[in-house]
């Protein structure tokens, strides 16, 4: 019924012609657009701030020129960047002058969906949010309001929301990518990477990478290090199914079946232990059911492994003599995004399991213990209590969830259960390309009463919206401070650049003044964020003035590896590394992992897999003018074989049709390459824009998303493995 | 007199288009013109594959066709560096550096003129590295004097294997490439 109302939805979309205003000027035909502190402004000057195209949060400095902002570059002093942005950062001064960006509050002006408007002050558009609130408050509670939410500038609005009372907030981030990653590594060594991720890819001799396509995903610390261990020679392997640019850099290249990478790792392992290359003295001394784990791992020979993965048993064994001759300098990367087949805590826990036998975690080229400075939270008095607790994982269904479930959240306000859910504020982040089934976030849209999307940009959810509040960009506005947990820990200032260009507003004057009309004055004791910010850092014998210069500020370099003197220790129940789980025994689950096959598709059907492109940050840039003259649409990448035999050439264009029978919105250009397995395409994620907001993007390429209608849900922590859909190709006419 | 070049290390790169971004903003090139580009080649069959990808530009060559071609003068080998640019004010847009460029460097610029990449002299001068080299975040880029044996460019290039793009065309370019 949903995708029904979805398809005319998007019918009715493209049949309505012009978008709202009229262009400003793009990048090399500036500045129709007035930015920065107007025509007076002469000369040149340049502000330190953090960026926020990604969640990376690179240090960078912006240079204006008179009064307009020309570029930014990496900021020397930052040990994220060290001085160098990545394409996405350095485009970032396309987020400025983005000709589609939000300008004005708007208001749904018919149906949810349409995308028709009526432009609003601030004042109206948080009082009707505000009085919506309220209306909720008195039927539901303050728990039937929840807040999905990306990045650093969702908190103040987190703030706002939970001194109202809200219990459900919720990032994408966790059940659509890195949660199970971080469960799968809890579990193991009682705690997760984080991010940045504790990799010290720069002093690795080793490095394994399963599907981790570093270099085309660019989170930048990484890949500095990755061609910094590249250069200096250390040894690559990559399982992918696709040759990806890191899989180019690599000495082993493993072309894996999709969805076998478990059958891989129990493999590796069980080379590990059986001929004895695994680290004794490291996994005596920490690990906990080192017996039951080797005695459960016996019968995954490489032979075993062989008719699951595709890949040959010498080449298993090499490469795990390989990973043994350089431990405990070996990396077996966790990867980030990780929500592929269902089965990926358990695929993550192997990983771990297998760096804890190649002794890595805590050591030098492998794992290292990041630190964070201190710097107190501002005192605000203690939200209200709650009665009913959270709504996104009723009776702890999902026992290892570390953290809200944002599908969970969706599905309570589908259901009501375990209590309606009747208001979404969705801060940052695409729901309708970031949460698998298109069809059910559209179902639960249905039952909301109120759903507000704070953003820079448009997007499908805002199209969905009933309030739509316009953000100022990151290079308009100061946000929270950000107090890096890293090997070099650091504090780091985000302020204004230039000027919003119309009546954008920060995060932060967005959450103060609908606190207020909510009568939560007594939440915001400060009236301006930099005395807000100025509090903070004087607690931790920092000042604003400083950061205000400075950008940043270091922690120093404390010891990072167990050599250098940090005591192991694993906040696991037995204290140790868990080669066997006794809580995921006691929970029903596999105490070591165990591989199951992934199902198959329908017969002469292509598995669908995503991932990112260098000059794009999820769906979220494609109409950064600088970005789009970058990459302005995706491909679909197919096996050259599989083109030649469906009539297939580069260039053409076909639509893809998954196994449910939804067909992408837009024609995609053929990729016909040899760099994928001939059972597989592969799409760069957020493209096939259906938001007619986005101008620049509307249209073009396809969207993976809109085809993930069916996932496959971790049972340990509510993931959404999104790997399991199947596509067949069209030839446009 | 210094002989600036470029020497791009095709092992770290990872094609990331930075560099591409970079210039952009650095330089204000037009929507759709590029100064420099991003070339990926993949040869082989799967799945024992390689992939090349290169960082390309004008290569400012020794013997540049671009500008003994140019009836104005516009196009010209600078005093310093030998870095090839062009005078705007005395360029007419007659093309004829487009067709005579082996590498498809040069575009015209909306306002009239040929246009390319000026191994950011602007910032050269003032003793950085152009744009593109310093925002590599994979450092595959180093730019330096050629005829300097002890510049840094001179000590990759005599260290590890290395081509250029086209030196058959015989313009003597001055981008090298690390195998």
């Amino acid at each position: 019924m949903s995708n029904q109302l979805s398809r005319r939805r998007f019918l009715r979309i493209t049949g309505a012609g012009a978008g709202v205003a009229a262009a400003a000027g793009t990048l090399g035909s500036l500045p129709l657009l007035r930015a920065g502190r107007g025509p007076a402004e002469k000369g040149i000057r340049t502000v330190p701030t953090f960026c926020d195209i990604c969640f990376w949060k690179c240090n960078a400095i912006a240079t204006v020129r008179d009064g307009v902002l020309w570029k930014i570059e990496g900021n020397p002093d930052d040990p994220l960047s060290s001085g160098r942005l990545c394409p996405r950062g350095t485009g970032g001064v396309g987020a400025h002058f983005d000709p589609d960006r939000l300008r004005r509050p708007l208001l749904r002006a018919s149906v949810r969906g349409e995308e028709r408007w009526t432009e609003v002050t601030w004042d109206e558009a948080l009082s009707h949010v505000a009085e919506k609130l309220r209306q909720i408050e008195k039927e539901h509670g303050p728990e039937a309001v929840a807040l999905f939410s990306h990045g650093i500038g969702g908190t103040f609005l987190k703030h706002t929301l939970k001194a109202y009372g809200i219990t459900n907030a919720a990032a994408p981030s966790f059940a659509q990518c890195r949660g199970p990653r971080d469960v799968g590594f809890e579990l193991t060594f009682g705690e997760g990477v984080g991010s940045p991720e504790r990799t010290d890819i720069r002093n690795a001799r080793c490095l394994v990478l399963l599907g981790s396509h570093l270099g085309e995903n660019m989170h930048n610390t990484q890949v500095q290090e990755f061609a910094e261990a590249v250069g200096s020679g250390a040894t690559i392997i990559v399982a992918d199914p696709r040759f990806s640019v890191a899989a180019s850099k690599a000495k082993h290249y493993l072309p894996i079946r999709p969805g076998t990478d478990l059958a891989l790792l129990l493999a590796w392992m069980n080379v590990l232990v059986r001929e004895g290359l695994y680290d004794k003295d490291y996994v005596s001394a920490h690990g906990f059911g080192f017996e039951a784990f080797a005695a459960e791992i016996t019968p995954f020979t490489p032979e075993w492994a062989w008719p699951e993965t595709g890949i040959e048993p010498d080449v298993v064994r090499e490469t795990a003599r390989e990973m043994a001759r350089y431990r405990p300098a070996t990396l077996v990367h966790p990867g980030r995004h990780a929500t592929w087949y269902g089965d990926d805590t358990q695929r993550s826990r192997a990983i771990a399991l297998l760096n804890a036998l190649l002794g890595s975690w805590g050591r030098k080229g492998g794992f290292y213990q990041p630190a964070a400075m201190d710097v107190p939270a501002y005192p605000y008095p203690p939200y209200p209590k709650s009665e009913k607790g959270k709504a996104d994982n009723p009776g702890r269904k999902y026992p290892f969830a570390s953290e809200a479930i944002s599908t969970g959240i969706r599905e309570a306000t589908i259901t009501g259960q375990p209590y309606p859910v009747k208001g979404w504020f969705v801060y940052a982040t695409n729901l309708m390309q970031a949460l698998p089934n298109e069809a059910e976030t559209i179902r639960a849209i249905q039952n909301l009463d109120l759903l507000v999307v704070v953003d820079v940009i448009g997007s499908e959810i805002a199209g969905w919206a009933d309030v739509v509040l316009p953000e100022t960009t990151y290079l308009e506005r100061y946000d929270d401070l950000n107090v890096e947990l890293f090997r070099e820990p650091f504090v780091a200032l985000r302020q204004p650049v230039v000027e919003a260009p119309f009546d954008q507003k920060p995060n932060w004057w967005i959450a103060r003044e609908l606190a207020l009309k909510l009568g939560l004055e007594a939440y915001y004791p400060w009236k301006t964020i930099e005395e807000y910010l100025d509090h903070r850092l004087k607690g931790a014998g920092l000042s604003l003035a400083h950061l205000q210069r400075r950008g940043l500020v270091r922690g120093g370099k404390p010891p990072v590896y167990y050599e250098e003197g940090v005591v192991p220790s694993f906040a696991t129940p037995s204290k140790k590394i868990e080669f066997y789980s006794v809580p995921l025994k006691e929970a029903g689950f596999d105490p070591v992992p165990r591989y199951s096959r992934p199902e198959p598709g329908p017969p002469g059907s292509l598995r669908l897999l995503f991932g990112r492109a260098p000059v794009h940050s999820f769906s979220r840039t494609q109409t950064n003018p600088v970005l789009a003259q970058a990459m302005d649409e995706n491909e679909v990448w197919v096996n050259a074989d599989v083109a030649r035999r469906a009539g297939l050439r580069t260039g053409d264009r076909v639509r893809l049709r998954n196994q449910d029978g939804v067909r992408s919105d837009f024609a995609v250009k053929v990729r016909a390459t040899e760099a994928i397995r001939p059972d597989c395409v592969y799409l760069v994620h957020g493209f096939g824009h259906t938001s007619r907001m986005l101008r620049r993007a509307f249209g073009r390429g396809a969207s993976d998303a809109r085809l993930v209608t069916r996932y496959r849900t971790d049972p340990l922590m509510g993931g959404t493995g999104m790997n399991v859909n199947f596509v067949t190709l069209e030839p446009e006419a | 007199m210094a002989r600036l070049g470029m020497v791009i290390d095709t092992r770290r790169c990872v094609g990331c288009m930075d560099c591409v971004v970079a210039c952009k903003t650095e330089n204000g090139t037009p929507e759709g013109m590029n100064r420099d580009w991003i070339t990926s080649a993949t040869r082989g069959r799967f799945p024992s594959l390689t992939l090349t990808l290169q960082s390309e530009r004008c290569n400012h060559c020794d013997d540049p066709p671009c500008v003994t071609c140019c009836p104005t003068g516009a196009s010209h080998v600078h005093d310093w560096g030998g870095v090839v640019l062009v005078t705007r004010e005395e360029c007419i847009g007659c093309k004829a550096c487009l067709a005579s460029c082996p590498y498809d460097a040069r575009y015209v610029h909306p306002d009239g003129y040929a246009d390319k990449c000026t191994f950011c002299i602007h910032r050269v001068e003032k003793g950085r590295d152009p744009a593109c080299v310093s925002v590599c975040p994979t450092h595959c880029m180093h730019f330096g004097d050629l005829d300097d044996p002890e510049s840094e460019v001179s000590r990759l290039l005599a260290s590890r294997r290395h081509h250029s793009v086209l030196p058959e065309a015989g313009t003597r370019p001055r981008i090298f490439y690390l195998e």
